[in-house]
């Protein structure tokens, strides 16, 4: 398993299976299969994908340590980039077809539809996230930094969910599947939190002189 | 009171849509029933006693209506395959998948409440109450997309001509049929069943309110409520109750499904109004299905001159 997660090949394999929504959006567009509402599936599809994406991308910290797979990190960026990907797509079937690439439109519509505004903000929140995602934004920033803004995500990822649960009409179903696995990862993430903080106590002032000090 | 003489044929006369697509079944079924049920009768095109295959049914002899639009209509396709049906599932595919084992025959639709004859209707007595008419409508859902469609039937009013209301009805409440059975996605709609919808009574008397039994020269597919429903052009889709069981006339202002659930984003009324936004989206635009770019939206979906005057002296934006 180690040696597979470790392989040039395997990250080839994700990147193309990360695609392969793309990939069948474009078939179905070729072979009369986006329904009688071509442009709404295209919408739902890829809000779908980044909800997904953003989920994986949450998911691989809690499965590196509970499945002792640290390589699994290896995958993370590009998860996240996938979703930033799809984002795009996303935004650019609202600013397109739906507001006809008319800016002044566009902004009326974000500030004045709640559920606009936070898929909006959700994917503001993406693109420094995305900008950022290369080693040489993460020497300048300093890992520390770094980490703390890549924590958007977070936000980026419960914004989501609210986007999707005030768009429905009435079967919140979805949303709320897709609710609570973001709230599971991110209570997880508070759970090691606290322990380590618990766990870390005694020698947090050391651990701090030390950081000072180096 | 106009109630024009229809022919002697029955609902379940008609042919179904695989007959009559199938050569040799069709010759076989002219052979069973013999020539006396088609002659001359006209509204439908042969005789074949059935209650098997009630949706997609022939009907013809179809008398053209001046309420139609000249616009382009949409697909049989993408009208059978994009609905709101939530009885049978809340994504827009679902209805087509869900309903194909529909049970609507026989089925009855009871008219009660403030009316000197209350009465019960088959199916074979809604199509003799007066003759079909094709209308071409605009329809507009409340979530923004609209369709053009052959809609058939005759005006609401003629059945409540029959019936006679008393002066104390004022209100029409209409009931969708629900069974649990036959409709177990119902249960994670969201929405309370059977759904219920309303009109008053002067917009329910108004020429352009169908009893709707059929679109593109057939009877209703399950999905788009057969085997009759409301169709009110003016107004958004939700308030066209499909599958309609139960008519009731009252005095008071009945319930309706959406209204309930959020009285604040679907109104009693819920006319097609561009100028009052959906507390969550635009109404001043609409994506007509097959369309990328959207258009904008008609006060009162284009039908203005004829039903306008239903709401003088209302406030619009208080009554949306």
């Amino acid at each position: 398993m180690r040696k597979l997660l470790s392989s040039k090949w395997t990250k080839v394999v994700v990147f193309l299976l990360c695609l392969t929504p793309l990939g069948a959006l474009g078939w179905r567009a070729f072979h009369g299969g986006l329904g009688a509402n071509p442009v709404e599936f295209v919408q739902h599809a890829t809000g779908d994908w980044i909800l997904r994406f953003l989920v994986i991308t949450l998911a691989i910290t809690p499965l590196r340590k509970l499945l002792n797979l640290p390589d699994l990190i290896r995958f993370r960026r590009m998860l996240g980039l996938f979703a930033f990907f799809y984002a795009c797509l996303h935004f650019l079937t609202y600013i397109g077809p739906d507001q006809s690439f008319d800016l002044s439109a566009m902004w009326k519509d974000v500030a004045k539809r709640r559920y606009i505004t936070v898929g909006f903000a959700a994917f503001i929140l993406l693109i420094p996230l995305a900008i950022t995602s290369t080693k040489g934004w993460i020497r300048r920033l300093g890992g520390k930094r770094w980490q703390q803004l890549h924590r958007a995500i977070y936000a980026a990822a419960v914004l989501g969910v609210i986007h999707y649960y005030w768009l429905v009409k009435s079967d919140v179903r979805k949303p709320l599947f897709y609710g609570a696995l973001v709230a599971i990862l991110l209570l997880w993430r508070l759970g090691s939190w606290i322990s380590k903080q618990r766990s870390q106590a005694p020698v947090r002032v050391a651990a701090t002189r030390a950081s000072v000090n180096g | 009171m106009l109630i024009r003489k229809s022919p002697d044929l029955t609902y379940a006369d008609v042919t179904p849509k695989s007959v009559y697509l199938d050569r040799r079944n069709f010759l076989r079924a002219m052979g069973i029933v013999g020539a006396a049920a088609m002659a001359g009768k006209g509204l439908f095109e042969l005789a074949l006693p059935s209650h098997t295959a009630l949706a997609a049914t022939k009907l013809t002899g179809l008398v053209k209506s001046p309420f139609s639009t000249t616009e382009k209509q949409n697909t049989f396709e993408d009208v059978t395959h994009y609905n709101n049906f939530y009885e049978f599932g809340t994504d827009k595919s679902d209805p087509a998948k869900n309903s194909k084992n529909f049970n609507t025959s026989p089925w009855t639709v009871s008219v009660e409440g403030e009316v000197k004859k209350p009465r019960k209707f088959s199916m074979d007595e809604i199509l003799k109450i007066a003759p079909l008419e094709e209308r071409i409508y605009r329809h507009r859902c409340v979530e923004a997309w609209s369709i053009v469609v052959p809609w058939i039937g005759f005006s609401f009013s003629n059945l409540v001509k029959l019936v006679e209301p008393t002066p104390k009805a004022q209100f029409v409440a209409f009931q969708s049929y629900f069974d649990p059975q036959q409709m177990p996605q119902a249960k994670y709609a969201g929405i309370d069943f059977p759904y219920v919808e309303g009109l008053r009574l002067d917009e329910a008397m108004h020429p352009l309110a169908l009893l709707c039994v059929g679109m593109y020269g057939e009877t209703l597919a399950n999905q788009d409520g057969a085997p009759v429903r409301m169709t009110i052009p003016w107004k958004y889709g939700f308030k066209s109750i499909k599958s309609l069981l139960k008519i009731r006339f009252q005095e008071k202002q009945p319930p309706t499904t959406w209204n309930r659930l959020a009285s604040n984003e679907y109104g009693f009324y819920s006319n097609v109004n561009p100028t009052v936004d959906h507390p969550r989206w635009t109404q001043s635009k609409e994506r007509r299905l097959g369309e990328i770019f959207k258009r904008p939206t008609l006060m009162f979906n284009g039908y203005g001159d004829q039903v306008a005057s239903l709401y003088n002296g209302m406030d619009l934006k208080k009554n949306y």
